[in-house]
């Protein structure tokens, strides 16, 4: 039901932007105001969200710790793993952010005969994560040469080495090919999955159908429909210099691409993608695991109401003095 | 109370598929064995906790006040202000899966609001609808649902169910910690009162007497004069140790289930000729009697009122610094918590070993140092004279606690102990130690009688390393450092893979230890007959 509602959803705004370009030739509400008004959300909202998750305090220090903590000398700490410093935690977060250390660790585990749980590795998903989020990564310097007028050496270079198989015209970049796979991957596992299918939300559909959309509409205007490509340019580098045109004959497919672009931007900030910068400030992987050396400070630590020892020899003198224990007051 | 499910119907119970209908829509049944009772208006009233009657969990009504939901939602507004983890770990779940099958209570029951995911998502509907936007406006498509008499039971049942052991969070690609979740959980539960027993009791216990059994300090003493009898029949060595000494050295704290029931009890005497052993100035406290905290299973202020005995009465006696005995979540508190609650220490002094002069450093600041990485120094410097033949009728693997492992990361030092005290170890598999080591099952407060089914489908992924290695290696000995597992894992050993003991590190110290002056040793600390030496016993 949420997948099919996230379908419906992302289907009805590819027919938002044929109608309101085709049918009510839009362009500049759909080519200027709304990529500026979703760029505008986006920056907001995600420096709004990081904003308030880093003004809530971080009372402990609650690192989970994944390897040999910092103890005798001649026992081998893991320094990355269970960090007492912050070079380690450095190089946690860097393992983590660009190689999703965790999701590497992935088991399966299965019920045999025997009876028996059995442990197998699972690479899938992380394999499919990393495609993912670096073609992802790939394809955006990619689009840089549609918004700086000279291209850098460095986008050319990453162009020519997406392209570097030599195949058909325009050349086919190998991103393009892996980015929709993963996309497709992560998608079909939530449908064959059972426990995934389970605890996935249309907040979980939604935005893998927008960014295949993205991702279709692309690929159909680079190798099949074949859009104008200095008239894109034009548009973009207006966009880029603040001083927007909107060039004629760009075709829809293009103002389809460009709208579902801004949809996920503006869409971003209000959804779980703000899992890219939370990760930065996840408590149990960006500390280090040295309260047993510095003391951590709550802003919030408050005074409680204890038992004190005077209370508790009250309760228990006579006994204690009977048993020759040591007491305070005789 | 219901017949306790047996090994053979747990297992074919276990259907890993979830159920065709959304789980939003599967009302929460409370299901005899997989609960534990509620809390007493006695415990709480102790703790001046809210809402304390006398309630039964199995009933209808929880006789909760008028406004529970105010109450429960401004609790939520609270801890989302003081809580970054709590707040980040609401808003950035994508729901990937990853750490479905990595709960030891979802492998044991195929429950799919055991998945940590799930779980979670329990409260993140309530968190969507009255605290974010989409979930406000989307409402059910939003993944956000009301806050209704039913979720509130619904959250009650699944966050005890839940020991708090951190394996999710180690396979999260964010890290988020399922123990964050459940500890706020059950902070919310806590404002209206609705607390287990098994844990109410033992903190009111705690507050009042200093220990979780509420044993008396005359009780403690004589509950070690039993243990010292013992080890006067074992070793031939009298043993006379002191009790809230002023000018000692070193102020002992280990968790009051060492001093009451096997096999605890003989960790403790393992502890008490180890320093006899060394001639240690140090002494036991009737006050700060308790290692362990069950305040951390009830809410954070519980925790820091039960944790401030240990600060202020090392401070009353004068101590130079702390040593903390075998225990589980004692050690995440201390480790994590401790300072940070009732600190600075700056009262004592670096912890430095009076007999080996080592001074722990990574304790500099609390002052505290466990006991693992005290005699693993001793050890190393080659102050303690073995016998590992004594432990020769052992076949032993260890159990890596969740919190020593994920909250602290005391993994090398009790293996290297082991290895010099024994000389039969084989590990689990790679994928159920360390930081991927399983929960007893039974942690976090959990551990009471009445919830057994669900204690022992909790067990199975522990138990299953374990019959691996016992069908492979022969392991009949499974070593750990943690009160609960010595009373947990005994029972889900004789559950899951009977031949299988349990140990505290420390009591196979003991039987390894040569002491100066002790009669040829004939029994273990158990009264069972030593192994032959040097002959076909020896393997």
């Amino acid at each position: 039901m949420s997948a099919f509602v996230s379908f419906a959803a992302v289907v009805a705004l590819v027919l938002l932007a044929i109608l309101g370009v085709k049918g009510a030739g839009l362009t500049g509400l759909f080519g200027v105001a709304i990529p500026y008004a979703a760029l505008a959300i986006f920056i907001v909202g995600f420096l709004a969200r990081i904003v308030k998750w880093g003004r809530v305090p971080v009372p402990f220090r609650i690192p989970t710790t994944c390897g040999q903590q910092k103890s005798l000398p001649w026992i081998k700490q893991n320094k990355i793993e269970n960090p007492s410093g912050t070079l380690g935690v450095l190089a946690r977060m860097f393992l983590e952010v660009f190689f999703f250390r965790s999701l590497f660790r992935n088991l399966k585990g299965e019920l045999r005969e025997g009876p028996k749980i059995a442990y197998g590795s699972d690479k899938w998903l992380w394999m499919a994560g990393l495609a993912f989020h670096w073609t992802f990564l790939i394809i955006l310097i990619r689009h840089l040469r549609f918004f700086i007028f000279n291209v850098p050496p460095a986008v050319g270079l990453v162009e020519r080495l997406d392209s570097f198989l030599q195949i058909g015209a325009p050349l086919l970049y190998i991103t393009d090919v892996v980015f929709l796979a993963a996309v497709l991957f992560l998608l079909i596992r939530r449908f064959y999955i059972p426990q995934v299918k389970y605890i996935s939300l249309a907040a979980d559909y939604f935005p893998l159908f927008l960014i295949l959309g993205i991702g279709c509409s692309g690929v159909l205007m680079r190798y099949f429909l074949k859009v104008n490509v200095v008239g894109v340019k034009n548009l973009t580098m207006g966009l880029a210099t603040f001083n927007p045109v909107v060039p004629q004959g760009l075709g829809t497919i293009f103002y389809v691409h460009l709208f579902l672009i801004s949809v996920l931007f503006a869409y971003f900030p209000f959804s779980k993608l703000m899992h890219s910068g939370g990760v930065f400030l996840s408590p149990t992987r960006n500390l280090s695991n040295n309260s047993r050396i510095v003391r951590h400070i709550n802003p919030w630590n408050y005074p409680v109401h204890v038992h004190t020892y005077e209370e508790y020899e009250n309760d228990f003198r006579e006994k204690m003095k009977a048993a020759g224990i040591p007491v305070e007051k005789e | 109370m219901a017949k306790e499910m047996k090994p053979n119907e747990i297992i074919q119970s276990i259907n890993y598929t979830p159920p065709a209908k959304p789980w939003m829509e599967l009302p929460v049944e409370i299901k005899p064995g997989m609960f534990c009772w509620g809390a007493k208006a006695k415990s709480l009233n102790i703790l001046g906790l809210p809402n304390a009657r006398d309630w039964n969990p199995s009933h209808e009504d929880w006789k909760l006040p008028e406004n529970w939901k105010d109450t429960v939602l401004e609790g939520m507004a609270d801890r989302l202000k003081k809580y970054r983890s709590f707040k980040l770990f609401m808003d950035i779940c994508v729901r990937c899966g990853a750490c479905a099958d990595k709960c030891h209570f979802f492998l044991g029951s195929g429950d799919p609001k055991n998945m940590p995911v799930l779980r979670a998502e329990l409260m993140r509907s309530v968190y969507r609808r009255y605290f974010t936007t989409p979930g406000k406006l989307l409402g059910k498509l939003g993944g956000a649902r009301d806050l209704d008499i039913n979720v509130l039971k619904e959250w009650w049942y699944y966050f005890f169910q839940c020991t708090e052991c951190r394996r999710c969070s180690v396979f999260c690609p964010y890290g988020i910690d399922t123990a964050e979740i459940t500890i706020m959980g059950r902070e919310m539960l806590n404002l209206l009162g609705l607390n287990i027993e098994w844990i109410a009791g033992p903190a009111s216990a705690c507050y009042m007497k200093g220990n979780h059994l509420g044993l008396e300090p005359h009780t403690i003493k004589s509950n070690v004069e039993f243990m010292l009898d013992d080890i006067e029949t074992v070793t031939g060595i009298k043993i006379d140790p002191p009790f809230n000494k002023k000018g000692a050295d070193i102020l002992f704290v280990t968790p009051s289930g060492d001093l009451f029931a096997d096999p605890g009890t003989y960790t403790c005497m393992g502890y008490l000729m180890l320093f006899h052993e060394l001639g240690l100035n140090y002494t036991w406290s009737t006050y700060a009697s308790e290692g362990g905290n069950f305040g951390f299973f009830t809410s954070n202020e519980t925790a820091k009122r039960l944790n401030y005995k240990i600060y202020a009465e090392a401070k009353r006696l004068g101590v130079k610094w702390i040593l903390g005995g075998e225990c589980g979540h004692m050690w995440r508190v201390l480790n994590q918590y401790m300072d940070t609650w009732n600190g600075p220490a700056d009262f004592l002094e670096v912890p430095r070993s009076p007999i080996t002069g080592t001074v722990f450093e990574n304790a500099k600041g609390t002052k505290m140092v466990h006991i693992a990485e005290f005699t693993a120094d001793l050890i190393r410097h080659g102050k303690l004279k073995l016998d590992p033949s004594r432990n020769d009728d052992l076949v032993v693997t260890y159990h890596d606690s969740c919190n020593t492992a994920r909250g602290m990361g005391i993994l090398e030092e009790p293996r290297y102990i082991i290895r010099n005290i024994c000389n039969n170890f084989y590990e689990m598999p790679e994928d159920t130690i360390r930081e991927k080591t399983f929960c007893c099952g039974s942690g976090s407060g959990l551990n009471a009688g009445e919830d057994m089914d669900l204690r022992m489908k909790g067990g199975l992924a522990r138990a299953n390393a374990v019959r691996y290695v016992q069908q492979r290696y022969g392991v009949n000995m499974l070593a750990n450092i943690c009160a609960i597992d010595r009373a947990a894992l005994t029972t889900s050993m004789n559950y899951w893979c009977p031949g299988v003991g349990v140990t505290g590190v420390h009591e196979m110290v003991a039987n390894a230890l040569v002491m100066k002056g002790e009669k040829p040793r004939e029994t273990n600390l158990r009264g069972e007959p030593l192994p032959a030496k040097g002959g076909e016993g020896n393997v």
